[in-house]
């Protein structure tokens, strides 16, 4: 049986030297990840990857410590997730979302921050709507923090999983051409994506419609000093965007951008931006298609393409247990220094 | 002081754009007037001293736009925290805001803030008065009745007037008591965001602002100004574009004028992104990130805004400089960006900010005075700002190369939000003196 921390099965992360994870205290964003601590992860979430698929879906690596997940924002997968790898990990963990706590009071993200603290919680998992939620309670707290999505700022975990999703089917990362298609502009997992994969060596299209991409990027982002993302490409018309792509990533399109003006309707945006089989054949033939969920069928993906033969979606949503097994692993030592 | 009623502020190098003087000397104050400018060394025999010798005496500073929570936000800052922490960031008037609870659109609530500042004000207290009633923008206050009761002008301040018609109205209506519309120009369908648009917005994943969201409201506002010869002043101009509307309109003979704040002359966008991001650098956010006390309205803008403002202050098209002090509790600033209180404290730092535009060279000991001083003075129309004898005995003396560390927890204003907390200043006061009166003077 493999052990934690080793080489997994023959497999295209196999070429990934041997993983040594660095202390990590808090998971905020993929910005300070090293190309080197990316890769540890995702080849530890190999490993994890045959923990789940013991009889006995157990190990000791997170016994006696307390996961609090603190959820201001609806969510199945990812809160699942983070529980599932938590529990398989043998953490305590405990679910409090802000219906039904104390946050439907009015009580400020610091109190009950606080309250968990004095409950002495080790690693707090946050998903917030409000940008920058996660590093707010990084700079009060002593527990570990991880991201689950905050605003429109990142989702570092769900990049993880996008990562080892497309490092399974692709013999690299280097080099792989990512179409990342939709709402840019308020999009944490783009954002987060966009630091993994330059990481990492990838060449990056994002696609959206003027309204949806950020202004830096539409007005010459190039130009910037220490600036990691000058290979990214910004496209607007998505049959260029397509074109030679290993990996196309649809993003969800929340309805409200229609009432917020940013797009005449979702049905003009479905016909220009709407992912079809036919727009895929600009696309590698050997092209995966993936989202992070949930998905709005019809509008940014036709349902003949999330669930044909190029979707990679269901297993995106496999992988996010083992990935995210692999990040609070990652975690482990920044939380065993405190005993 | 002793019953001679003399006080010689001695020995300093006396700057009074008023009255062009820059020179040693002695600024020699009787009864609370300003009794004339001695050459150095002269003694007056039973004059109280105050021995500033390698220090700039100066006008005390005036302030015409802050905020002093008072009535209805006491627990941010009162009219003595507020004046107080203006007496040691050398001003020695100051002009309140009207954004209280209740608005100050009424004699009543402006005569409040009145014997308010009467009994527990440091330094001299100015009013504005609302616009419109409970600044909602809807109907104008009884400016006739407000202008009665000593306000020197009219603002929604914190919001804008949104209403076209309405601002049309005010800036008529207020020219005949020949007082301004002071207008916070923002165009809210355009200022959904929390900060600047731009590459640190994006950055953080933050809704941005554009400079649009400020120019096409000043545009609107100079339009009505044309309209109506109302008179204009833009308040906290923080954009390239707004400095060049506003003197292609001084240009044309308008009467629009604009104020700057020190933190809009001196801090960009990359303020929002913590410590160690000076360089503008893409290194990892980490805990520092998400600054709320960079938080403020208008946002902080690009490194081009910044240099375009400084540029103004040198061409003239920037009138003079004013702090919008806007202190907040801890509890306000504590919290997500989206969710924080706009505002920084900034009565205490503005001269140590300020004096890094004179050190750094970009503009001159003089001109910094001036914009503090008569520049203010001048548009408010009164006998302050200036050292000419008979004037009242409003002075400030400072260290221009005095080199202290921002503490937020010693600021006397309630309001403790700063983004320079830790930040080293090249600059402090000595001491604030009104109608003669020592209202601060710093220790050892």
């Amino acid at each position: 049986m493999t052990q934690i921390g080793e080489v997994a099965e023959p497999n295209v992360l196999k070429s990934i030297p041997s993983p040594h994870l660095p202390a990590r205290r808090h998971c905020l964003d993929l910005d300070d990840y090293s190309r080197q601590e990316i890769e540890a992860v995702l080849q530890n979430a190999t490993v994890m990857k045959d923990v789940m698929h013991r009889e006995i879906r157990k190990v000791p690596a997170l016994r006696g410590k307390s996961i609090v997940t603190l959820f201001y924002e609806p969510s199945t997968r990812t809160r699942v997730s983070f529980e599932q790898a938590g529990k398989i990990l043998s953490a305590d963990v405990i679910n409090v979302s802000s219906s039904g706590s104390s946050a439907e009071k009015g009580e400020s993200l610091y109190n009950t921050a606080l309250t968990l603290q004095s409950m002495e919680a080790d690693i707090i998992i946050v998903r917030h709507p409000d940008s920058g939620a996660p590093n707010f309670l990084a700079r009060h707290l002593n527990a570990s923090i991880i991201n689950a999505g905050d605003g429109s700022h990142a989702h570092p975990t769900q990049a993880l999983v996008d990562l080892y999703t497309m490092a399974s089917h692709a013999d690299r990362l280097e080099g792989l051409r990512v179409a990342i298609v939709g709402d840019i502009q308020h999009s944490r997992v783009a954002r987060s994506n966009l630091w993994g994969l330059t990481k990492m060596g990838a060449s990056v299209v994002l696609c959206a419609p003027p309204t949806l991409m950020p202004i830096d990027f539409l007005g010459g982002h190039h130009s910037r000093s220490n600036n990691p993302f000058t290979s990214v490409e910004i496209e607007t018309s998505i049959e260029r965007a397509l074109e030679g792509a290993d990996v196309v990533m649809a993003l969800r399109l929340q309805k409200e951008r229609q009432d917020a003006g940013n797009l005449p309707s979702l049905r003009e945006y479905s016909r220009l931006y709407g992912l079809t089989p036919k727009l895929l054949e600009k696309a590698r033939t050997s092209v995966i298609v993936m989202h992070p969920g949930p998905m709005n069928e019809g509008v940014e993906i036709d349902p003949a393409v999330a669930h044909g033969p190029m979707s990679v979606i269901e297993e995106q949503v496999a992988n996010g247990v083992a990935v995210r097994m692999a990040v609070l692993y990652g975690l482990v030592p920044a939380t065993r220094h405190r005993d | 002081m002793n019953n001679s009623g003399l006080f010689l502020i001695k020995n300093g190098h006396v700057i009074d754009p008023a009255q062009q003087i820059d020179r040693l000397g002695s600024v020699l104050i009787q009864d609370g007037a300003i009794s004339g400018i001695l050459g150095p060394n002269e003694d007056v025999a039973e004059a109280d001293i105050l021995d500033a010798s390698g220090f700039i005496v100066c006008p005390g500073f005036i302030d015409l736009h802050c905020h002093l929570r008072e009535p209805g936000f006491e627990y941010k800052e009162t009219i003595a925290s507020g004046t107080l922490a203006a007496a040691h960031g050398g001003f020695t008037t100051v002009c309140a805001m009207p954004n209280t609870n209740p608005v100050a659109d009424t004699r009543a609530t402006v005569d409040f803030v009145t014997s308010r500042a009467n009994q527990d004000g440091a330094v001299r207290v100015l009013k504005i008065g609302a616009v419109t009633a409970g600044s909602r923008g809807e109907r104008l206050v009884e400016m006739g009745e407000l202008a009665d009761a000593g306000v020197i002008g009219f603002s929604d301040d914190g919001l804008p007037v949104s209403n076209s018609n309405i601002m049309r109205q005010a800036l008529s209506y207020s020219s005949t008591f020949g007082l301004p519309i002071i207008n916070h120009c923002e165009e809210r369908s355009l200022s959904l965001g929390s900060m600047t648009e731009g590459w640190v917005s994006n950055r953080l994943g933050l809704l941005g602002i554009p400079n649009s969201a400020e120019e096409v409201m000043v545009a609107r506002d100079i339009g009505l100004a044309k309209l109506t010869g109302g008179r204009l002043h833009i308040a906290h101009a923080s954009t390239a574009g707004t400095i060049e509307l506003v003197s292609m309109a001084a240009q044309e003979g308008l009467s629009v004028t604009c104020e700057v704040t020190p933190h809009h002359l001196t801090l960009s966008e990359e303020a929002v992104l913590g410590d160690g991001h000076a360089d503008r650098s893409f290194g990892p956010l980490g805990a520092s990130a998400y600054d709320t006390n960079a938080k403020v309205a208008p946002p902080l803008r690009t490194r081009a805004d910044v240099a375009s403002l400084v540029q103004g202050l040198k061409e003239g098209s920037i009138d003079f400089i004013a702090t919008d002090h806007a202190p907040h509790a801890t509890v306000d600033k504590l919290t997500t960006f989206d969710k924080a209180a706009s505002g920084i404290s900034s009565l205490e730092t503005a001269l140590g900010s300020l004096m890094s535009l004179v050190h750094d060279g970009d503009i001159t000991l003089q001109l910094l005075i001036e914009k503090l001083t008569a520049a203010p003075a001048r548009f408010l129309g009164r006998n302050l700002g200036s050292l000419k004898s008979g004037s009242p005995a409003d002075v400030t003396v400072f260290d221009p190369n005095k080199e202290w560390v921002v503490d937020p927890s010693a600021f006397v204003s309630k309001g403790k939000n700063t983004p320079l907390s830790g930040v080293a200043l090249k600059g402090r006061i000595i001491a604030t003196i009104v109608a003669g009166d020592v209202v601060y003077q710093q220790n050892g």
